[in-house]
């Protein structure tokens, strides 16, 4: 089911919508839906569910570690399809986010088909742009699946044109150029972006790369549609000494996010 | 010996080499484009700048004058009838890259790429690196065209090629050890792609091979396309007749699509690559993708790839850095798939005894890289026969290598018991030692 209404209903409220980041099978698979549960009672509108991958290219320190640390504990690729179940159970957007060789192996078609039999939304594919994508496309449209493709500071008009023109869902702007990871400042390149980018498409337009506590989502979230936080609620995890310290310090972080985008546009 | 009528220098073969038949960034099925949107728009710069100046009477003039005063262009081939002896009795010919400034084929392709990074204006080069000769010949380049050059390299390969790590430094390069994953050559490109997302208005990714997302391996085989138009030639005018087999090594492929490209279209002409077979195809220690690979994703490239049934890279092993590597460029997985080309796996064993033979016979040093060709070219030797003309691309010499060597054959005093040597050298008369028996 797309995540088209939910950002519908954030609109409809006057705010930004929350989107946040965990990868499945960090600490466990086990833990990591319990940590994606935390989430959503503390007011995370979707959940973005990371694909542990072995070469994550697009990926700053903090979700490569918890990345190779959930591949080293066993994590399944259909453990993906287990979070994206519960995740759509909890009342929350199932989006995956996937590099493209995982579901390449898997199978396009199968992948889309387990996909949305468990619930979820679509997919955010970081390194498959849309001219290499026709496959994905074409299975997403029968299934019923959204397509989120990124676009960049980087990305010309023609680009934008392209990219958005493939979206189903939202639109993913990557604020800086760079890996995940949190930053200082977001910058002005992402209001830039979001600017560039609607004048190409009616779809929502979210942010991603940097934000990492509400502050920071408030001020994102007065130009963006959706706000999207990854390393910052990943470092809950890693850093905390037990997995119970972990998901404390997650439940605190994601409701600063929260009230966050709830006072942006007041 | 009759002159040939194609006696004319060759140019460089940039502006011939274009692939207008194929779909634009494929061969075949191969190939692409699989990189974050945030690179888009610097690959397509990088490809206009390139289709310019490779029609461009200056950039060609000028790459080619470096080639002449500073790599050391053309590069001898040598005949080595001792090594042959070894190769079924098959006349055995090098093509020697070895020779070429800083020691490898590597050069060829990294003074084309930091001629396009002034065009493109920008200041700063980055590159990954698996033995070093790679990282080695993009400081070279950086150095000589006063750009800023950040070198990442697995802490592996920094280790067991410590030297080249010394080369870089004092040539001014930032060398950065990568401690992620396998601590190779993959790990080593995925910190570069990392470092060019954030730094791309800046700076140029000089990619080392025949990989990556398009338009890297079209025109780093371009850049590398003249070790096989020189070749041809030489080879013609020594023998008279074109090779039965031309032979290479294959981690990327660099160095085996530079010499192949200008024979694809000789059907006499045998293509064979060899990738590392490291300590047997069967223990699962090695870098044979071609032999257990199958195809998919890794660093923007559709490709043949080393990976689990969850689409995870698995890592590679081989006593070589420069082969050590999960992956293949796209046009060999197209060249294998259309049979043009045939690929096989040499262990580290057969390789190690190639380059002592090499060493003993020629007095070359091989890279250990191209050693796995010549092992290549001393099975295919013994298959043909004493009619058959093989050329093999000595793509590398082993002065990186030594240390390596000496290891693995037992040269170095140490107070271990040689039972724990792992290779022996043949026929050593020095083995016992001369004075010395304790």
């Amino acid at each position: 089911m797309s995540v088209a209404p939910v950002l519908e209903k954030c609109r409809a409220e006057g705010r930004a919508a929350l989107i946040g980041y965990l990868p499945v099978g960090f600490p466990t698979v086990e833990g990591s839906i319990a940590a994606m549960r935390v989430l959503v009672d503390s007011g995370v509108d979707i959940i973005e569910i990371g694909v542990p991958y072995s070469d994550p290219v697009m990926d700053g320190p903090v979700i490569q570690d918890a990345a190779v640390r959930a591949l080293a504990v066993g994590v399944r690729l259909s453990d993906i399809f287990t979070a994206a179940e519960a995740v759509a159970g909890a009342g929350a957007g199932a989006l995956v986010m996937t590099y493209w060789n995982p579901v390449l192996r898997y199978g396009v078609e199968r992948f889309a088909t387990d996909l949305a039999a468990a619930g979820g939304a679509g997919l955010i594919t970081p390194d498959l742009i849309p001219d290499e994508a026709g496959d994905w496309i074409a299975a997403a449209d029968r299934h019923d699946l959204d397509k989120v493709f990124l676009v960049a500071p980087s990305s010309t008009p023609e680009r934008l044109e392209a990219v958005t023109a493939q979206c189903r869902g939202f639109v993913y702007a990557t604020a800086v150029m760079g890996v995940t990871g949190a930053r200082a400042s977001v910058g002005e390149a992402a209001g830039a972006l979001v600017s560039r980018t609607r004048e190409h498409t009616d779809l929502p337009v979210c942010v991603g790369l940097g934000v990492s506590d509400g502050d920071q989502a408030a001020e994102v979230g007065r130009f963006a549609d959706g706000v999207i936080v990854g390393s910052a609620l990943v470092r809950c995890l890693t850093e905390a000494a037990t997995p119970a310290e972990g998901l404390t310090a997650l439940g605190v972080l994601a409701r600063d996010l929260a009230a966050g985008v709830g006072r942006g546009r007041s | 010996m009759t002159a040939k009528p194609s006696q004319t220098p060759t140019p460089l073969p940039l502006a011939l080499a274009g692939a207008a038949d194929l779909p634009r960034g494929r061969f075949g099925a191969f190939g692409g484009r699989y990189v974050p949107e945030a690179l888009i728009p610097a690959l397509e710069q990088l490809e206009e700048v390139w289709r310019k100046a490779s029609i461009d009477p200056e950039f060609v003039g000028e790459l080619e004058r470096l080639h002449k005063t500073y790599t050391g262009r053309p590069s001898i081939i040598t005949e080595v009838p001792r090594f042959a002896e070894h190769c079924g009795g098959a006349r055995v010919i090098l093509k020697r890259e070895d020779l070429n400034h800083t020691g490898s084929h590597k050069i060829n392709n990294v003074l084309g790429q930091a001629l396009l990074t002034k065009r493109m204006g920008k200041t700063r080069v980055i590159a990954e690196t698996g033995a070093g000769q790679h990282g080695v010949a993009t400081a070279t380049a950086a150095a000589l065209l006063g750009l800023e050059c950040v070198i990442y390299m697995g802490r592996k390969d920094t280790e067991r090629q410590a030297l080249n790590v010394a080369r870089m430094r004092l040539l001014g390069a930032t060398v950065v050890p990568v401690d992620h994953g396998s601590k190779t050559l993959k790990d080593a490109v995925n910190e570069a792609f990392r470092d060019w997302v954030a730094n791309v208005g800046t700076t140029h990714y000089v990619l080392g091979t025949v990989t990556g997302p398009h338009p890297f391996p079209e025109m780093v085989r371009d850049f590398h396309r003249i070790i096989g138009v020189e070749a041809r030639e030489q080879v013609l005018d020594l023998v008279g007749r074109l090779p039965d087999v031309v032979c290479a090594c294959v981690g990327g492929g660099s160095n085996a699509m530079g010499i192949f490209h200008r024979f694809l279209d000789d059907a006499s002409v045998r293509l064979v690559g060899f990738e590392a077979g490291g300590a047997g195809v069967d223990t699962g220690e090695h870098a044979a993708r071609f032999a257990t690979g199958i195809p998919g994703v890794l660093h923007g490239a559709y490709t043949y790839v080393m990976q689990d049934t969850d689409g995870q890279t698995i890592d590679s092993h081989s006593v070589s850095a420069g082969l050590d590597y999960p992956s293949v460029g796209p046009e060999h997985a197209f060249l294998l798939e259309s049979g043009r080309a045939e690929y096989r796996p040499i262990t580290d064993v057969e390789a190690m005894e190639a380059f002592s033979l090499l060493s003993r016979t020629e007095g070359i040093l091989p890279a250990i890289e191209s050693a796995h060709a010549l092992a290549g070219a001393m099975k295919l030797g013994r298959e043909l026969g004493r009619e058959a003309v093989i050329l093999v691309n000595l793509s590398g010499r082993g002065d990186k290598d030594v240390h390596t060597a000496a290891e693995w054959f037992g040269l170095i005093d140490s107070d271990d018991d040689a039972d724990g040597r792992r290779g022996r050298l043949p026929d050593d008369p020095g083995a016992e030692g001369v004075g010395e028996q304790q």
